[in-house]
């Protein structure tokens, strides 16, 4: 499979700055070239947040750090973000050209550790991984080098608080919707929810807490198990994974029920949400289900998704089973570990109780899209994919629904998919834009 | 001033080629006078935010060659950027009426191994999928920190392959740590074309260079008047336009930051004049310049004409425009010269500035001549300009100096900047044609926009009421230079 990148659709490494800027009022202090900063928000950085963006402290590494190292520069930045910038947590974030000349960073980090101060760092050179791994990365430095020394020492596990680790913040453009839904949805079966990034988190302080959760849970296909990993080992504190995102009735219950059995949940209590959640959720279905079996002008019979494997299994999973849409080819662009790809595969192989899907691993959207071009277009179908499929969809007569970044063409606020309520949210958004191609 | 070597397969930073400098605070007089001096000294920040880097300006003006595929020697962090330029080149093919294109860009996705034993094969199997799935007539390769720092063979790999596959494969080196001056990524890209697309001319021809981003089309009325037709280059051109580009007649500069490069190598190597005049910004700009127009094209009377009726044309209104902006203040940040501009029309609009944070500063361009220089045209023709900064994008800056000047209105010609005014609650204006000040004409345009931005007040005062700081109150209450210090002495031209 080829590893050259038409279209990207995810960063570097130091990708996972977007991760420190989704914490409540935390920075990234970011240890790289002049145009990195800027070149991530380009493409996963919809809105500057608290501060992001322009404001990011950086040490626009220049020659003169390439040749004789930029430990003394960093050390002059990091000093100058505690003075001008009003955060509560700064995450040193080396690129590229200070992982290559080998710049100690820890050791500028660690002096300022010293003091106490609320400081981590990562190595996160760009050439390093992706920032569907650092993410994980800068989580764990966060957990191993804040919340390890300024946590409550004599705090004991706290029975139904659970850390959540779902979306990779700004990645997943609707992660702050996506991470809403998950917390109301937990908090509806009695949990207390550390959901640490976004408007719904409490910021650090709900940081310094993840050692005290009864369990973790993770949502997602394969980021994000290092960390639950990690933290089951440093703390035993076990996790519940669910390898896709719920999105709808049947997953979002599945979901809720396999988290309540897990952590020992009140089964009433459970099951009266799920009940009154899936009332509502499917008088809604109900309500407009003649349109989606009546609408005799064109509605989308089949769908390809260019998406990460959590969000790719989720959405097949809900137009399958809830609405009748089938599958046409699935492709994965998250540069999925080749030890997590057969446990995707097995999830399209069993898609509905009736259907399987074939699934392509590529990171290369200009040979997914030259494959798709090859095909047989004999119905309208429906795109999962971003930005750049915007041609190929009017090529095709496909319908277009951007879930991955690039974005562009959506402005996202609170926008989410997951659980119930981003399940009514996709079945709105899919048909508006199948209406709206009518004159 | 040196003179610019199309052999070499890279181009002299600014920063040595033209002594430019990203740091100095004082008024706009004192920084013309230190370059004319040769006494401008680099000043470096302690403290700094994220700028901007030269693969990107590189990548702004190489992508949007209409039949060319851009290859991104780099980790993919670095193809951050691809969409936003492919969505500039989308929304101007919808003003030019052209079919919906996607950019072809290809990233090499440099890893970790590749750090170690190099990355050049994948480079050239890149190359070689770029060539097999867009057939392009022209290949560009950008070049990154990563690829720079372990010394792949990038000019070896373009030869090779230009020969593999009879098109140009060009190199473009623009890694990011190169240079302070992330504008220096559009002398790369220039040099890039000239070196290895222009071929040199068989014939003069009646079109004019007019070195642009991608703004609206104003030139061919006024050149059209002349008997000439404008060439707008680098976005939206094809490489045969840009094969015969040195058989033009005159060498229109936008902003003279932006093709300082080009112009001044077109004269150079191919004798193509370049327009050397203060940018057509304000009534002195726009008369100086249209008369150098005249010159250069030997057409002295028709200019004249044109001046007589385009300035008995805007007058009136542009007098009712001057009582309604009387005594507002405002702030400017820009990069050059387009800020200079800028600032010569808010001047002739008869507003106060307040100041400007200029993202860097080239005491002069590559044409060597002072006529050029549109700082020094403002401050002649207007009179100085306080607190002058040069600052490249460090917001917390402009947000303490904000914080004590509350101007009426903040003009800011990059992203990033607007928000740092709103939150205070200063109307701030964005315009991103950057022709739409241009000439007699952008007087009106400009001032029509900012008495509506002026007006309309209710979005900013709300967004202030209930917006956040990332700043801290110390840092609101220190001078606005605390960080900047640190001299290098900068002694090249």
């Amino acid at each position: 499979m080829s590893k050259i990148i038409e279209q990207p659709r995810f960063s570097c490494a130091l990708g996972a700055q977007q991760s420190v800027v989704a914490i409540p009022r935390a920075v990234p202090i970011v240890h790289a070239g002049p145009g990195c900063s800027g070149k991530i928000c380009a493409l996963i950085g919809q809105g500057e947040g608290y501060a992001g963006g322009s404001t990011i402290p950086c040490t626009n590494a220049s020659g003169s750090e390439i040749v004789f190292g930029g430990e003394e520069r960093l050390r002059g930045v990091i000093d100058g973000a505690f003075k001008v910038i009003d955060a509560d947590l700064y995450v040193v974030l080396t690129g590229c050209t200070s992982d290559i000349v080998g710049d100690d960073t820890g050791r500028v980090t660690r002096d300022f550790q010293d003091d106490d101060k609320p400081i981590v760092y990562a190595e996160t050179g760009g050439f390093k991984s992706n920032n569907y791994v650092s993410h994980d990365v800068v989580v764990q430095a966060i957990i191993e080098q804040y919340v390890d020394k300024f946590k409550d020492e004599k705090a004991t596990l706290t029975p139904g608080l659970v850390n959540v680790f779902a979306t990779i913040p700004y990645q997943d453009p609707y992660w702050n919707g996506n991470l809403a839904e998950l917390k109301r949805i937990l908090e509806g079966i009695g949990l207390q929810v550390n959901i640490l990034f976004g408007t719904e988190s409490a910021g650090i302080g709900e940081w310094l807490t993840i050692p005290q959760a009864q369990f973790n849970i993770l949502v997602s296909a394969w980021p994000g198990l290092e960390i639950v990993k990690r933290l089951e080992a440093k703390y035993g504190t076990p996790y519940y994974h669910f390898p896709y995102l719920p999105i709808g009735g049947n997953e979002t219950s599945k979901f809720l029920r396999g988290v309540s059995e897990f952590g020992g949940l009140d089964p009433v209590k459970t099951e009266a949400f799920i009940r009154k959640e899936e009332e509502k959720f499917y008088s809604h279905i109900e309500r407009t289900a003649d349109f989606m079996l009546e609408f005799r002008y064109g509605l989308p019979r089949r769908f390809y998704t260019i998406l990460d494997a959590t969000y790719a299994v989720g959405f097949a999973k809900y137009l399958v089973n809830e609405l009748g849409i089938l599958p046409a080819k699935q492709y994965i662009i998250d540069d999925t570990p080749a030890i997590y790809q057969e446990a995707i595969r097995d999830h399209f192989r069993h898609v509905s109780e009736l259907r399987s899907a074939e699934v392509v691993f590529s990171v290369d959207g200009g040979e997914i899209q030259a494959e798709i071009r090859g095909e047989e277009h004999k119905h309208r179908s429906l795109i999962l994919g971003s930005g750049w499929e915007r041609d190929l969809a009017r090529e095709i007569h496909a319908d277009l629904l951007p879930i991955s970044v690039p974005i562009t063409y959506r402005l996202v606020l609170n926008c989410g998919y997951a659980g119930y309520h981003g399940g009514l949210r996709a079945i709105e958004d899919i048909y508006d834009r199948v209406l709206d191609t009518y004159r | 001033m040196g003179k610019i070597n199309i052999q070499a397969p890279e181009a002299t930073i600014r920063e040595i080629r033209i002594g430019s400098i990203t740091g100095f605070e004082g008024t706009a007089a004192q920084l013309i006078q230190c370059g004319r001096e040769g006494k401008l000294h680099e000043s470096t920040r302690s403290f700094s935010q994220c700028m901007g880097c030269s693969s990107g300006n590189a990548f702004c003006q190489l992508s949007m060659i209409q039949d060319a595929a851009m290859v991104n020697h780099a980790p993919v962090g670095c193809a951050g950027d691809f969409f936003s330029f492919n969505f500039v080149y989308r929304v101007g093919q919808m003003e030019r009426n052209l079919p919906p294109v996607i950019g072809r860009y290809f990233n090499t996705n440099i890893e970790e191994n590749d750090t170690i034993f190099g990355a050049t094969q994948k480079l050239e199997d890149t190359i070689r999928q770029a060539y097999d799935r867009v057939k392009p007539n022209a290949i560009f390769v950008t070049t990154s920190c990563a690829s720079g720092i372990i010394g792949d063979d990038v000019e070896g790999v373009t030869d090779k392959m230009s020969i593999e596959l009879g098109i140009p494969v060009v190199a473009c080196f623009c890694e990011g740590f190169k240079s302070k001056v992330w504008t220096t990524g559009f002398d790369s890209a220039y040099h890039s074309i000239i070196r290895k697309i222009v071929k040199p001319p068989q014939q003069k021809t009646n079109k004019i260079n007019i070195i642009n981003f991608w703004g609206s089309d104003i030139f061919t009325e006024l050149l059209g008047k002349l008997g000439y037709e404008p060439e707008y280059i680098v976005p939206f051109s094809t490489i045969k336009q840009l094969e015969r580009i040195s058989e033009a007649a005159a060498t229109i500069q936008i902003c003279s930051t932006l093709g300082s490069y080009l112009g001044a190598a077109l004269e150079q190597v191919y004798g193509v004049p370049e327009i050397k005049a203060p940018l057509a910004y304000g009534i002195a700009g726009t008369d100086a310049w249209l008369r150098e127009l005249g010159k250069v094209l030997g057409k002295e009377a028709e200019v004249e004409a044109i001046i007589g009726d385009e300035k008995a044309r805007i007058l009136p209104k542009l007098e009712e425009y001057r009582q309604q902006l009387k005594g507002k203040t405002c702030y400017v940040t820009a990069g050059p010269a387009h800020g200079h501009a800028l600032l010569a029309l808010l001047r002739e609009l008869g507003m106060e500035v307040q100041g400007a944070a200029i993202f860097h500063h080239d005491p002069l361009y590559d044409n060597g001549d002072q006529r050029s220089d549109m700082l020094e045209h403002t401050v002649k023709t207007y009179g100085d300009i306080p607190n002058y900064n040069v600052c490249n994008k460090q917001s917390y800056e402009l947000v303490n100096i904000l914080h004590r000047v509350r101007p009426d209105l903040m003009i800011a010609r990059h992203g990033g900047m607007t928000l740092w005014g709103a939150k205070l609650g200063i109307p701030t204006l964005l315009i991103g044609d950057e022709h739409l000040g241009f000439g007699y004409q952008g007087l009106l345009n400009y001032a029509e926009r900012i008495i509506e931005t002026l007006d309309n007040k209710e979005f900013v005062t709300n967004l202030a009421k209930h917006s956040t700081m990332p700043y801290t109150k110390w840092w609101l209450e220190q001078n606005p230079y605390t960080f900047l210090g640190g001299s290098v002495h900068v002694e090249n031209y």
